[in-house]
């Protein structure tokens, strides 16, 4: 990883700046709307995390893992992974088969959408986190101290 | 793709291979594959794209040239690309109706997946309702790979030694 851009380089740090809130929305929109339209957890978790990755790029990977703490990268890819397994147990316990959710509501499409909506949206945590980590993981090994 | 092969600038290699992966991504437009064609441009060319530059970055730019060449690893290339090539005759050719894939599961999911799902997305409908259990054990491959890579590469602890 090469050391971050000058400060003086405004340009890319303002148009940086207004590009990062559009992909983050962009990211929850493709993450809540992928039972409609095109996408779902694996794309809106990577694109989630390429917003991170531009900030990282344009202001330094501190100020980015002040906000993304390692520990908090680790709890999220772990609560994304849980919540997937527990989605699948709670159908398990109320008599149905592993990830069946029609059980999940009273009504049978409802329970499908809960469940779709929960899955979708551990995907979306678990990719996002692992793939900020991996990201990171990479480019501080190039920053010299 | 020749231009992959011959170029010894690492960089401009990595770029080339963004590109083919947005031309890949538009293909999958074309064929009306537009969930696989958001997956491709986000992954393929994105993530993917920078992690080779990440990589780049932490070691050389320029491939070594090998004057020496090996003539085993062609034979077994050449052989393996040979068999698999065979094996594409007994394939169905593109969009034939009477495929295999069209026949099994995928019309009962086309019929009535509206009812019994009721997402509008039929893709969303499959991945993580018909097939929750495949899209499980995706999620733990990329939950092991981060694990990996932080077993791997590690953290570097602040003001210590990597």
């Amino acid at each position: 990883m090469r050391p971050p851009i000058q400060p003086h380089n405004l340009v890319l740090r303002i148009a940086a700046k207004m590009l990062i809130p559009p992909i983050l929305m962009f990211a929850l929109y493709v993450q809540f709307h992928g039972e409609t339209g095109p996408g779902g957890g694996f794309q809106a978790g990577v694109i989630f995390a390429s917003a991170f990755v531009l900030y990282a790029l344009v202001f330094g990977i501190g100020l980015a893992r002040a906000v993304a703490t390692g520990r908090l990268l680790r709890v999220l890819a772990s609560i994304g992974m849980l919540l997937y397994i527990t989605v699948g147990l709670a159908s398990l316990f109320s008599d149905a088969n592993f990830l069946d959710y029609d059980v999940l509501a009273q009504e049978r499409m409802e329970g499908q959408h809960l469940g779709i909506f929960l899955t979708e949206l551990s995907i979306g945590m678990t990719v996002a986190a692992v793939m900020i980590m991996i990201f990171f993981a990479f480019a501080e090994r190039g920053v010299r101290p | 793709m020749l231009a992959v092969i011959r170029l010894r600038n690492l960089f401009a290699v990595v770029m080339l291979f963004g590109i083919y992966s947005f031309l890949a991504a538009a293909l999958f437009v074309t064929l009306n594959a537009v969930d696989v064609a958001f997956t491709e441009a986000a992954v393929g060319a994105g993530i993917a794209t920078f992690l080779m530059l990440s990589t780049l970055a932490l070691t050389v730019r320029r491939e070594k040239l090998r004057r020496k060449r090996s003539v085993i690893p062609l034979l077994v290339v050449t052989s393996i690309g040979a068999t698999l090539v065979y094996g594409t005759f007994d394939m169905p050719y593109f969009s034939d109706p009477s495929a295999p894939v069209h026949g099994h599961v995928a019309r009962h999911y086309i019929e009535s997946s509206t009812a019994e799902v009721g997402v509008p997305n039929l893709v969303t409908a499959v991945l993580t309702s018909y097939r929750g259990y495949d899209t499980l054990g995706e999620l733990t491959v990329i939950f092991t790979a981060g694990i990996g890579v932080l077993a791997l590469l590690g953290y570097r602890k602040r003001g210590g030694k990597p």
